[in-house]
């Protein structure tokens, strides 16, 4: 389970989220909407260990561990993974090698052996097929060249292959069409059971249409100002965030 | 919260794993440099007396130079009186197979994770190791021999086969070329010499260790590798030096021919001891290497991944004579705390429809300077000819400098010569990409590092590009200030 308690982050003295809660439990599915500049992306930056962001204030617990303290490897390794918003160019290191990598650095940290090329080979193309992804995407430079639907699919690739307990999806639905949109979706949503958690963060209901989230949260200007079910983010693409901000400065 | 930068820092301050001395007797001339220093050399090497001559026109030539200081490098001079210009360690007699050898002796080749025994065995290489001045050792001698081709110590080349080293001695580096290279034409102790016959394509490839022990020796070894018509050899030289405070001087003279149809690919990886992280001690490496393509449609290629040196001053070339000759250099340099490198390539088209490719990363961390120096040279003759260069720094931290100094002079207006170039830093984002998946930081560096060099690495033979990678790993991992 995942804990967020009246947390505060900064970047060079800015405060950017100004005291959040969040709880999230085995099982469930929660989305965070918001305006631009309210805060999302540090959220996600913050869960997954970047650097640059200080904690001023309360803390971060993920299956009772304090995240604070660990690198984002670590964190990785407790079962967090971030799919990224604007996935990272590497040149010179195909997508295999980095898939490989990623997926022997998670066995070595269960005590597992590494897998071998033939094995790897068949669970990757498994993946690869649901998401309806060619070979060519193996021997590919990590994200070099990449359009920002083949980035996209490429960390929902990377998720299915590293199967973490939770996942936290920044912005995953910008950037693709409606049909990228579709197998991306489905993607995520082989992912839900019981055991894993998933942080949607989005601009839009249209990612909610197919991924049906348990709660939708508000944030706004670095704290939480809504909270509901599915339907909120109807009334959120309806009505947009204004209402809500106005109402919650009326309190 | 550990920061990642805590992380570099400690990955930053590794020591130097070769930093060991072997304590055996060795044979050693006094510090100093004149007419007889050369005089004793030749003697205790039981030299004819063509190589006597030559090396005292050498030593006279080098008396008139000046050392030269053109290169983007900063040291301390140094005083040739105090340098000692031989050492070797005491052995009765020359040993006639590896049994013989001081056991200490391959214990330090077991410590630097080469055994010779296992080689022997196992990789099918051929080593001739060069312990400071002599050549102590060499595998597979008697296989070669059955397939004509030589591959000895330098010193036994000159007693066995004198005719081919007077022909081919000093045919592509002249004692004249260079104060470095007429320095290392006097005094040089040894070295390795490879003849291939005509048609035979070498069936291993051939391998030298060098390894600088003794204290405030120079090490001046010579290398001369001949190529006959239709003949093929790979050569591999890894270079390695204890730890030392002060600086020890490293001037090494290597020499490639080849004939018609011949082609020749010379891969380097050196690690010698680069200084320690406040640049104290550290290997000066001023290298004449160069390669002829004396025949038509020969080949040469040089391919060098230096990790090491406190200094390296270095530019391995290749004399596009014979025409469609091919003339190939690619490089890795990676320089960390206050390490120089100086290197570069010279290509000379002389020959008709010759064409040289240059590929060269440079990756410079901490303090450190790293230099790009090349030379396209198109004669007016030499139609059709054709370069491709492509240039590419990688840049770890605030401190360090990357400089690319691409001279051309073409003579022929329609040579065809094309350069490319850029510059790039490992970004945080990148790291942060990587460690989100889990990838730690060393190994995340170090696979930006070995994609930034994927092009260079795929050139060396396999067992030499699993040696590279691991020295990048050891040498440049985690070096973001």
């Amino acid at each position: 389970m995942l804990i967020i308690n009246k947390l505060q982050v900064s970047i060079q003295n800015k405060a950017i989220l100004k005291g959040i809660d969040l709880k999230i439990k085995p099982g469930e599915v929660h989305a965070i909407m918001g305006p631009n500049g309210s805060g999302k992306s540090t959220l996600a930056n913050v869960l997954s260990g970047r650097e640059e962001y200080d904690i001023t204030a309360g803390t971060l617990h993920y299956q009772g561990v304090d995240l604070a303290p660990l690198t984002p490897d670590e964190r990785a390794h407790l079962g967090l993974f971030l799919s990224f918003q604007y996935p990272v160019e590497i040149p010179g290191v195909s997508n295999l090698y980095l898939l490989k990598s990623a997926l022997n650095a998670k066995r070595k940290h269960q005590g597992l052996d590494e897998i071998d090329a033939i094995d790897f080979l068949s669970v990757v193309r498994e993946k690869m097929k649901l998401l309806q992804m060619d070979d060519s995407y193996l021997y590919r430079d990590v994200n070099t060249g990449f359009s920002g639907g083949e980035k996209k699919r490429n960390e929902i690739l990377q998720l299915l292959l590293l199967e973490p307990s939770l996942c936290i999806l920044d912005e995953t639905d910008s950037g693709l069409d409606i049909d990228a949109l579709r197998i991306v979706a489905k993607g995520i949503n082989l992912m839900r059971n019981e055991n894993r958690s998933i942080l949607l963060i989005t601009h839009y209901q249209r990612l909610l249409d197919y991924i049906k989230p348990d709660v939708v949260h508000v944030l706004s200007d670095g704290k939480m100002i809504a909270e509901g079910d599915y339907q909120l983010a109807a009334v959120l693409e309806a009505e947009g965030y204004e209402p809500f901000i106005q109402k919650k400065a009326g309190d | 919260m550990t920061k990642p930068n805590q992380t570099l820092e400690t990955l930053l301050q590794q020591n130097y794993e070769h930093g060991f001395v072997t304590d055996i007797e060795s044979d050693t001339l006094p510090p100093g440099l004149n007419a007889d220093t050369v005089r004793a050399i030749s003697a205790k090497k039981n030299e004819p007396e063509f190589m006597l001559a030559w090396r005292l026109k050498a030593y006279e030539h080098w008396c008139q130079l000046t050392e030269p200081h053109w290169a983007h490098l900063k040291y301390t001079p140094i005083d040739y009186q105090a340098i000692c210009y031989y050492s070797a360690p005491k052995l009765k007699d020359g040993p006639k197979s590896l049994d013989e050898v001081d056991p200490k002796l391959i214990e330090t080749y077991n410590k630097l994770g080469i055994p010779l025994k296992e080689q022997e065995w196992l990789a099918g290489v051929a080593v001739d190791a060069v312990f400071d001045s002599i050549s102590v050792a060499t595998t597979f001698k008697d296989k070669l021999n059955d397939m004509g081709i030589i591959f000895c110590s330098f010193s036994d080349a000159v007693q066995n086969h004198p005719d081919l080293v007077q022909q081919y001695l000093g045919s592509v580096v002249p004692y004249t070329d260079n104060f470095f290279a007429a320095l290392n034409a006097a005094v040089f102790s040894d070295g390795s010499f490879v003849y291939i016959p005509p048609g035979v394509r070498c069936p291993m490839e051939l391998s030298t260790y060098f390894r600088i022990n003794a204290k405030s020796t120079g090490q001046f070894e010579r290398t001369l590798i001949i190529a006959d018509k239709g003949a093929y050899v790979s050569y591999l030289e890894g270079c390695t030096a204890p730890q030392r405070d002060e600086n020890q001087l490293h001037a090494a003279v290597v020499e490639l021919v080849a004939l018609d149809n011949a082609q020749i690919k010379y891969s380097t990886v050196q690690n010698w001891y680069p200084g320690d992280e406040n640049g104290v001690g550290g290997i000066y490496n001023f290298v004449t290497k160069r390669g002829e393509c004396r025949g038509e449609h020969s080949k040469i290629s040089w391919t060098q991944v230096e990790t090491g040196s406190a200094i390296t001053w270095k530019y391995p070339s290749v004399i596009l004579k014979g025409d469609y000759s091919v003339g190939e250099f690619y490089s890795v340099a990676l320089t960390n705390h206050h390490q120089q490198a100086d290197t570069g390539t010279k290509m000379v088209h002389i020959g008709k429809h010759t064409k040289s490719t240059i590929v060269s990363k440079g990756i410079s961390a901490g303090f450190a300077q790293n230099t790009y120096r090349g030379l396209v040279k198109v004669l007016a003759q030499a139609d059709g000819a054709h370069n491709y260069t492509r240039c590419d720094s990688l840049l770890m931290g605030t401190h360090c400098g990357a400089h690319t100094f691409p001279y051309i002079e073409s003579k022929n207006s329609r040579a065809r010569i094309e350069h490319e170039a850029s510059t790039s830093k490992i970004s945080e984002d990148q790291l942060f990409y990587l460690a989100q998946r889990g990838i730690d930081t060393e190994n995340a560096v170090s696979m930006i590092v070995n994609g930034f060099c994927k092009e260079v690495m795929k050139t060396l033979p396999m067992e030499f590009a699993v040696e590279a990678r691991k020295l990048l790993g050891l040498s440049l991992e985690g070096s973001i200030g």
